[in-house]
Formats: C-alpha cells, structure tokens, sequence
C-alpha cells in the first residue's frame, strides 16, 4: 500500500517545516487532497499513529481537504463536475474536455505550539 | 498558543527530488529510460521481450523488473541475453525513486543505450511515483476492457506513450475502440499511441522504430 510512502512524506515535509519554525508541538495537520489523487485517508492516519509516535508529531489531527474534481468544456468553456464515467460536457455534449481541478495532493500548512 | 506555519508542498516532493537525481545519472551515462506501468497480467514482460527482438540489436538494452516477491521477470529477460536487475518491493504497489537509485548502479550503464524499468503491476499507484525516467509508458491490453480510462484516469493522464496491447484478441472480447480512445483523448489529448500485440508480433516493429528514433534522438 502506497499509503505508509504517502504518510511518511507527510511526517517528513510537517517535522522539517516545525523544526525550522523552532516549533515544540505540531496540533494539526492540513492537507489538500484533490478526487483524482487516490489516497485513502483512514490508512493515512493509522500510519500516522504508528509512525509519529515519540516525535513532536505525535497526536497530531491529520485534516483532509477534499478538492472534488472539475472539467472545464474545450467546446462552450462550461465548468462541470464529471458525475458519470462519459466526462461528457452537460452544457453542449461536447467530449473534448480537460480537467481542471481535482489533482491537488499537497501539505497545505501545520499548526504548531 | 498555536500558529498555522503555510506550507504548500507536494506530499511527494522528496521522490520526486529523487527521480531527478536517478534522471542525472542516467543522462550522464547517456543512458534512456522508460518506466513500463500497467495491470498485473497485461503483458509487460511480454512486451520487453518481443521489444527486444524488433529492435534486432539496433539498442543495448538493460531491464529493471519490479515485483513483490520473485524474480521469474528477471530471469526471463536474463534467458533472453539482458543484463536484468531484480527489485522485489517486499508488498509495496509501487516502485520509487529510491528503489531504482539502488538498482541502476547494478547495471552496467556503460554498455547499455536504453533501460527498460518494468513496473509492479498495478493501474493506481505507479501514477503517483515518478522514479526519473525519461518516459512513462502505460500498457493497456485489450482483455481488461474498454472502460479503464475511466476508471484509472491518474495513470491515463500520467504517461507519454500508451501501447495497446493483446490486439489480437480483439476479434474474441468485447472491446468499443472508440469509447475506449475516447476516453484516454479527455485525458491525455495526443499522447503517443501504438496498438501491438506481444503474441503475434503484430505492430512491434512501428513501436521499435520509434524507440529507436527517440533514443537517437536523446544523444543516446
Ligand atoms: N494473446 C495474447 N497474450 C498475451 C499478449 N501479451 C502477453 N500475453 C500473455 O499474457 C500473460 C501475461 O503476460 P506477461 O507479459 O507476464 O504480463 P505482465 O504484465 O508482465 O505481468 P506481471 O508482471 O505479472 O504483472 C501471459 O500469459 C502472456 O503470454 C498478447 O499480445 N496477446
Ligand atoms: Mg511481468
Ligand atoms: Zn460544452
């Protein structure tokens, strides 16, 4: 499971950035997840527990911000949400569409003591 | 008191540092790279071996086959003459860029114009670890369906090149072409497209004479 390389980032990129900030407790964690980033959010924080534990991590609340996806229509421009498996364009039936939101998998920010 | 420190990282970030370390050495070494991604079964090794014999000796190639456990892909490309390296990711879904830092120094660069990496077979998490090659290559294989695009649109709209593979079997599975490439185009208008099969040998020689020109093209 990709999940504990996914976990071990997050702890990584979230110590480094407290560690340069002098910081002595991290409390939270945000992180912006966008739909087409396939990362299951419960194996996340089951590693978290198991891999923060006995740094300034540990306990720290892990905060999913879902990012769902959107298409943008090449055709009329129409913004949409792909609902079906057709990513066909509700406005005008158009199929050339791109994505336009919903690839986002970052570290969005930490709140520290 | 608490204080938000922004941060705004890719949760990736430090493989994908990594990969372009691995993308240093190999350009170094003149040595091109693909990275072969698809479901278990589609036909990776299959194709390695059937790439081998199209290309005729025009390439030197080197193989890196990723698994969970065993090395039969190794030993395949092996028997084949290949100077072939084993990663076994001991359960992980997935290569990294650490993992082939280990395994490329194994090989001997030196004598090698292109390494093929075959990844573990897996539609989902390949997507997300670039490892520093200098192409990402999905395989598709007719008999998992026309809908894939759909259903994996991370590792569709990851890649530079998309073989279609097992085509010979089109006469006996269900397969709409047009819905399928349909699809792949919303996701990766104009990505490099060959329809082979590593059976037959049908279409491997349009493929081949790509790489080749690639490859040459690369300073390799
Ligand atoms: N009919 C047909 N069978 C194929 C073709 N390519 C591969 N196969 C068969 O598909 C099966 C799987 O092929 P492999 O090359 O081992 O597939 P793989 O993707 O390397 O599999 P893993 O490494 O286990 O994920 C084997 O039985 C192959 O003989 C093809 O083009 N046509
Ligand atoms: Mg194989
Ligand atoms: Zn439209």
């Amino acid at each position: 499971m990709h999940e504990l390389a996914v976990t071990q980032s997050i702890l990584d990129i979230s110590l480094r950035h407290a560690g340069e900030a002098g910081a002595k407790r991290i409390t939270d964690i945000n992180l912006v997840i966008g739909q087409f980033s396939s990362i299951v959010d419960d194996s996340v924080q089951f590693y978290w527990d198991i891999i923060a534990k006995e740094t300034i991590a540990q306990g720290a609340r892990l905060h999913f911000n879902r990012i769902p996806g959107e298409m943008t229509c090449n055709a009329c421009g129409h913004t949409f949400r792909p609902t079906d498996e057709t990513f066909e364009c509700p406005a005008c039936s158009s199929v050339t569409v791109r994505i336009t939101k919903g690839e986002e998998f970052r570290v969005e920010s930490i709140d520290v003591e | 008191m608490t204080t938000r420190i922004p941060i705004v990282e890719n949760i990736l970030s430090a493989n994908d540092r990594m990969a372009a370390r691995n993308r240093d050495l190999l350009d170094q070494a003149g040595v091109y790279s693909i990275n072969i991604m698809a479901s278990p079964g589609a036909g990776k090794t299959s194709l390695i071996l059937k790439t081998l014999e199209a290309l005729n000796g025009r390439l030197k190639l080197g193989v890196i086959e990723g698994d969970l456990a065993t090395s039969i892909d190794a030993e395949k490309a092996a028997a084949a003459g290949l100077p072939a390296v084993q990663i076994n990711t001991g359960g992980d879904c997935h290569l990294d860029a650490a993992m082939l830092a280990d395994a490329l120094p194994t090989l001997p660069l030196e004598d090698i114009d292109l390494v093929l990496v075959e990844n573990v077979g897996n539609l989902i998490c390949p997507a997300n670890f670039q490892i520093g090659t200098h192409l990402n290559v999905l395989v598709a294989s007719i008999p998992e369906g026309d809908d894939k695009p759909y259903k994996y649109p991370g590792m569709y709209r990851g890649v530079q090149v998309l073989i279609i593979n097992k085509i010979d079997l089109l006469p006996y599975v269900p397969f709409n072409m047009d819905y399928f490439k349909r699809g792949v185009e919303i996701l990766n208008p104009g990505v490099v497209t060959f329809a082979v099969s590593s059976k037959t040998g049908e279409g491997m020689d349009e493929w081949a004479d790509w790489l080749v020109e690639r490859v040459k093209n690369n300073g390799g």
